[in-house]
């Protein structure tokens, strides 16, 4: 296996007496959709916010396409090219399409906006993500369906050379619909090249996009490996208990890092 | 229509739904396209200034019709009408910027109170003697000051701008008392006097160009503002970017042309009772100014991008990078800045300024005609020109009740009706599109 693009080794965060993850380790390869699961304050959260910069690791090494980085701030992520989603999306409802996908970066010509250039420029990133027409991309944000939303929350994140994209709990509000068309876009996200992490619960969503997958436990990751060698109960059992409680010890990759034993 | 929803073909009421929601000029392709695509916005509650544009009319026939004479529509009282309504229109534009914010700035009246005795002070020759650009500059420099500090306060420390603008008002009251008794005026500095310097500031609201130079700035403007709606628009259909059809450029150019034309035409009626008095007032373009500078400011640029956004959601404000504090803290001192040049226009029409000056009931105006003209109270929703719709339809009504010979009493009661007709549109339009978000699939 080559080298992967993020790689994540023995990452500790602790908040005040709270252990939230002990030394996590985690790989994220390109061209890949790596499902986070886990269990409310399993640490997804956490372990989301330290790669986009907004927690930083108190110890542990991040490695970024083999060399080790510090990602400081969310600006330094972006500098990658890691962008993240959050479930809050992020975007002015009261803005179009395009004033949001390029808000904190619009393009200026002689002291005034480029309207022409940046519409043309998210027009281009839509449509190539096949999320919606020219038409429609002067449209505010508020009339928007939560599908629509969470895609151009998504085009927004890709719009800038990212090389990673993090997406939190992408489907949780959606209904079967835009959660199809949700799911499909990640896939395309996947087949541009591009690096995807999903937390989800759903283990629907989960199986259906999933090339890997990786469980939180109470702050340890207890199993990551191919989605192949999992199964919904298996995931569940990791997600539940942290182990496999009939056969223990049998974890696709590693059930390292744990310090209490198997349920 | 809307890529996602085109895929699931079976949704079609969805897709139909959503097309209602958009802004005209997006989804039509022709002008019958886009007035259907108009009426189906304003049945969703997404009205622009259609209920201000209605009230005006309104004002206007029932005036017309009822008042003595029918003077409503004679050109004296149209330019009395917009002399009466200029400084709650500068003030509307002023109290623009921080309700796009989502704030409010309680204290514009008083600092618009303040830099008008600051600028007449400095300009008495019995007092400093300054010349009027030296007394104009220091007054609008005390309201950047102003300004500076109440936002640096708001966005900084995070107290509610109600609570800080509240000390503003109350603090600069007493200022404006204090400025009001130096020199030798008993607290009533007058700009009628000697020298070319208090003349100035008093042509301010009394001066007035003659009928063919107002002719002439007219055309030059329209044709500039034509142009450059033609050349833009133009452009974009070239590009096949979004863009209006044809027919609506040449309309919106047609409408600023009548527009243009109206106002010339009434100002160059001569509106002396003995003698000649025609043109074009000065404080005309002073407003459309303030109007065009703030509404390119806020449209056009990045800070006016952010101002909107932080007004729309402060978080993804932040998270795109945006420095709140320090945008904040600009609209703040905006805000005062324009409150200013409203002070100083208010100074000229009263030729001084005295304790009489009601600050108070300004800010009240102010807000009111910016909320009146469609700016949102929730932030994000609005635009520089709401300011000068609703100043109109405040100055008018207080117009026509004057021509009734009403008490002001009953000027109060109908602003205050048309305020709450106002409030509740804007309510309700947010209440449509929140709920219509939610919904749609």
């Amino acid at each position: 296996m080559t080298e992967p693009l993020l790689k994540l080794r023995e990452v500790d965060k602790h908040f005040g007496p709270v252990q939230a993850l002990t030394r996590v380790d985690l790989d994220v390869p390109a061209t890949q959709v790596t499902c986070l699961c886990g269990d409310n304050g399993a640490g997804k959260s956490v372990l989301i916010k330290c790669i986009a910069g907004i927690h930083q690791p108190d110890h542990g090494q991040v490695y970024w396409d083999g060399e080790p980085v510090h990602i400081r701030t969310p600006r330094d992520a972006s500098h990658l090219g890691i962008e993240t989603v959050y479930q809050d999306l992020a975007l002015a409802d009261n803005l179009d399409i395009v004033q949001n996908m390029f808000l904190g970066r619009e393009t200026v010509r002689r002291g005034l906006l480029d309207e022409d250039s940046m519409e043309r420029a998210a027009s281009e990133t839509l449509s190539s993500l096949r999320v919606t027409t020219v038409r429609s991309i002067r449209q505010p944000v508020a009339s928007l369906s939560g599908g629509q939303r969470q895609s151009v929350a998504v085009a927004k994140a890709v719009m800038w050379n990212s090389k990673l994209v993090i997406m939190d709990e992408p489907t949780a509000a959606l209904g079967v619909m835009q959660t199809r068309m949700v799911l499909d876009l990640v896939k395309r996200l996947r087949d541009r090249g591009l690096a995807v992490i999903v937390i989800s619960h759903n283990l629907n969503d989960v199986f259906e996009v999933a090339d890997r997958i990786a469980v939180l436990h109470l702050g340890h990751m207890v199993v990551q490996g191919a989605a192949a060698e999992f199964d919904r109960q298996k995931v569940v059992e990791y997600m539940t208990t942290g182990g496999l409680g009939r056969d223990a010890g049998s974890a696709p990759i590693r059930a390292g890092g744990r310090q209490d034993g198997p349920a | 229509m809307a890529q996602p929803d085109a895929e699931v073909p079976e949704d079609l009421t969805a897709v139909k739904n959503v097309t209602l929601e958009l802004p005209p000029e997006i989804v039509a392709q022709s002008l019958a396209e886009y007035a259907r695509a108009w009426v189906g916005r304003v049945r969703s509650g997404e009205s622009g200034v259609l209920p201000v544009i209605a009230a005006m009319v309104i004002i206007t026939v029932v005036f017309q019709v009822i008042s003595p004479n029918h003077v409503f529509l004679t050109g004296n009282n149209l330019v009395n009408l917009f002399q009466q309504s200029a400084v709650v229109i500068v003030l509307a534009m002023a109290e623009g910027f921080v309700l796009l914010l989502g704030e409010i700035d309680l204290s514009v009246g008083y600092a618009a109170g303040v830099a008008g005795v600051i600028g007449v002070q400095l300009a008495e020759p019995q007092t400093t003697n300054w010349p009027w650009w030296a007394a104009i500059g220091g007054a609008l420099l005390f309201c950047v000051f102003v300004g500076a500090i109440q936002g640096t306060i708001i966005s900084r420390l995070r107290v509610p701008a109600f609570v800080v603008t509240l000390g503003g008002f109350l603090i600069l009251n007493g200022l404006m008392l204090i400025l009001l008794l130096l020199g030798p005026f008993s607290g009533y500095p007058s700009l009628i006097g000697p020298g070319p310097n208090l003349s100035v500031m008093h042509q301010l609201m009394w001066g007035h160009f003659e009928p063919l130079e107002s002719w002439i700035g007219m055309a030059v403007v329209i044709g500039l503002l034509a142009l450059s709606f033609w050349l833009r628009d133009a452009r974009r259909r070239r590009s096949g970017l979004v863009a209006p059809p044809v027919s609506i450029t040449l309309m919106k150019i047609s409408l600023v042309t009548v527009a243009g034309v109206g106002v010339v035409a009434i100002c160059n009626i001569n509106r002396a009772l003995f003698g000649t008095l025609e043109g074009v007032p000065w404080f005309i373009p002073i407003v459309l100014g303030v109007l065009g500078a703030w509404t390119i400011l806020l449209e056009r640029t990045k800070f006016g991008r952010y101002i909107y956004a932080i007004g729309g959601n402060p978080e993804a404000a932040r998270r795109a990078g945006v420095s709140l504090p320090n945008v904040r803290t600009i609209g703040f001192i905006l805000c005062s800045l324009t409150a200013g040049i409203g002070g100083l226009l208010y100074a000229s029409y009263l030729d001084g300024m005295s304790n009489n000056v009601n600050g108070g009931q300004l800010v009240l105006y102010a807000v009111a005609a910016a909320v009146i003209g469609g700016t949102s109270l929730f932030g994000g929703r609005g635009r520089t020109l709401h300011g000068v719709l609703g100043g109109l339809v405040i100055g008018g009504i207080a117009n026509g009740m004057y021509l009734l010979q009403l008490q002001v009493q009953w000027v109060f009661i109908v602003t205050g009706f048309v305020l709450l007709a106002a409030v509740t549109i804007d309510a309700l339009s947010r209440r449509g599109s929140a709920t219509g978000g939610s919904g749609r699939v």
